[in-house]
């Protein structure tokens, strides 16, 4: 509809005023149109967003002053060697790696019955009522849902009285802490596409597979997981990327866990330069893993 | 798909499982603020309305809430207009570049927090300080909309998918200009999916706390850094328990509010 040719305006006997000639230039000019829409936005996210971006990494190149702790602005690519050879911040990446996909993988496996449940075997009068359901705790504050954990994984506390019939303790604070909380927090994420793409399945394929002679089983491997996948790249986006970035659950639950997260924030005061080289390592893998999951098309389906 | 008697009841009984764990914690929170106690004891010995009596005085948490708004407008209003700009333009033009503009469009919220706050925090210093402006609610502002121009452009970019240009041409035809084929046709239609993009721009904004703990001044506290400052203080815990409970209770708003002006927002999530 953009590139019709302009119709010829009804003559009225009235001259355009000055809106109505804007107004018929910018019809007549759809790049002038595309222009004027993109400009504010792009100056935003490119000039404000990625130029902070590129000054952060820049600046992953640069050193401090081992007194002062002053900014070096000379180039050297030590932060980045130092990022590869020492072995307490390898651990940490690959403990953070390890982190999230496990909270990814714990997800996908609560959401699917969930969403599955809601998407197709709820009474479809009750469905909008479970997705607002699933929609409300995201809403609720991030810190309030961390700090309840707190509350149920502190010693003597809800998790430990209603474990204590069966003669068991909770995990208390630390790493199983973290990647049970951070699953939680972000569930929702999960379920929502999901669910999305579950009720979009048409109803016809699944028939279909039926008819050949498909049992229930066969049905859920062949048709269901891999038309859903896209939904799933979708969540997983967001589980992945949440987990890997995250400091201030891991501060609140995770005793004595060090996340990548972490120890950007305790670099940041005292060494810039490598708290930014440290925070490539979030910024590549996920990229990484947006190219990745953009060529199954889950972000179209976000 | 024909499901069998059994798996119906283990979905059932799993989905019933998955909706117990994502309630219960927030119950609990609910059930503490009203727990006698200062220290958080389990099962509560009493209960008792002192702290929300105490909550409704606490000047920390007031002024948290009123700065938290201050910024959540601030960044709503200008992601509104930048996401559906953004959003106008990719749904209605094809030009170069425009997968990376979605692209970009998401990667504010995808990338840490953590990073997006620390690359805002170092281009102020480096950027606005010599201009003599310093950290403060502006700059939360900034980095607040930066990530909420999604919610909205999400939200328009469905809306505009799912409508049709007739209506519009329609109104070319019959000799509406540009600017009153906006005001008349348009808007009318994208104006609820805006509204829900601004409440779910809102909410997310309200939320966040890593960015905001980069970008804002001294002094600016929003109500996230004020939890977490005071949650570790023993005299403040049951404040900050009251204060948790009520934004369990008020999160209910904005996605019921969402899901009324837009079912094509039924995802509502961070994209």
């Amino acid at each position: 509809m953009t590139d019709t040719v302009p119709a010829a305006a009804p003559d009225h006997g009235i001259k355009p005023g000055p809106g109505r000639r804007l107004a018929g230039t910018l019809h007549r000019h759809p790049r002038l149109r595309l222009s004027l829409l993109l400009t504010a936005p792009m100056t935003w996210l490119v000039v404000a967003y990625l130029g902070s971006l590129a000054a952060l990494f820049m600046s992953a190149f640069w050193t401090t002053d081992p007194f002062t702790s002053d900014v070096v602005k000379t180039w050297t690519p030590d932060n980045f060697k130092a990022l590869f050879t020492t072995d307490v911040y390898r651990n940490v990446a690959l403990r953070s790696i390890g982190v999230a996909l496990a909270v990814t993988v714990i997800d996908v496996l609560i959401a699917f019955p969930v969403a599955f449940y809601t998407a197709r075997v709820a009474k479809p009068k009750y469905r909008p009522l479970l997705v607002v359901a699933v929609l409300t705790p995201l809403w609720a504050s991030y810190l309030v849902k961390a700090y309840a954990w707190r509350i149920i994984l502190s010693e003597g506390g809800p998790l430990d009285w209603a474990l204590r019939p069966f003669g068991a303790d909770g995990p208390g604070y630390g790493l199983p802490a973290v990647i049970m909380v951070l699953s939680y927090l972000w569930l929702p994420y999960m379920i929502l596409p999901i669910h999305a793409g579950l009720e979009q399945l048409p109803a016809n394929l699944l028939d279909a597979s039926a008819d050949l002679g498909a049992r229930t089983w066969r049905t859920f491997r062949s048709v269901v997981v891999p038309m859903v996948f896209p939904s799933i790249a979708a969540g997983s986006v967001f589980t992945f990327s949440l987990s890997l970035g995250d400091y201030i659950a891991v501060q609140i639950v995770g005793g004595k866990t060090q996340l990548i997260g972490n120890l950007v924030y305790s670099n940041i005061t005292l060494d810039l330069p490598l708290a930014a080289a440290l925070g490539t390592v979030p910024v590549v893998v996920i990229v990484l893993y947006l190219l990745a999951v953009r060529r199954s098309g889950a972000l179209a389906a976000l | 798909m024909q499901l069998s008697r059994p798996a119906r009841i283990a979905l059932r009984a799993t989905a019933a499982t998955g909706f117990a764990i994502i309630y219960v914690p927030l119950l609990l929170v609910l059930i503490n603020s009203f727990n006698i106690d200062k220290t958080f004891g389990w099962p509560p010995s009493g209960f008792t309305l002192r702290w929300w009596g105490n909550a409704w005085h606490s000047s920390g948490a007031r002024d948290a809430l009123w700065t938290s708004v201050k910024a959540g407008s601030g960044a709503t209003t200008i992601a509104l207009v930048l996401g559906t700009l953004t959003a106008f333009a990719v749904q209605r033009y094809k030009f170069f570049g425009r997968e990376s503009i979605s692209f970009l469009v998401v990667l504010p919220i995808a990338l840490p927090g953590i990073v997006t706050g620390v690359a805002l925090n170092t281009a102020f210093h480096a950027v606005l300080e010599p201009l003599g402006v310093g950290l403060g609610l502006f700059t939360v502002i900034v980095g607040h909309a930066t990530f909420c121009v999604v919610v909205v452009f999400n939200n328009v970019v469905a809306r505009l998918r799912r409508m049709s240009g007739s209506y519009e041409e329609a109104a070319a035809d019959l000799g509406a200009d540009t600017f009153q084929t906006f005001r008349d046709i348009t808007f009318p239609l994208v104006r609820s999916a805006l509204v829900a993009g601004g409440l779910l721009a809102f909410a997310l904004s309200f939320d966040e706390i890593v960015v905001t703990t980069f970008t804002a001044g001294p002094g600016v506290q929003t109500l996230p850094v004020w939890i977490f400052s005071n949650m570790a203080r023993p005299q403040q815990a049951p404040v900050v328990t009251v204060v948790a409970a009520v934004l369990v209770l008020l999160s209910v708003i904005p996605v019921y509010l969402a899901q009324r002006l837009s079912s094509d927002t039924a995802s509502g999530s961070r994209l």
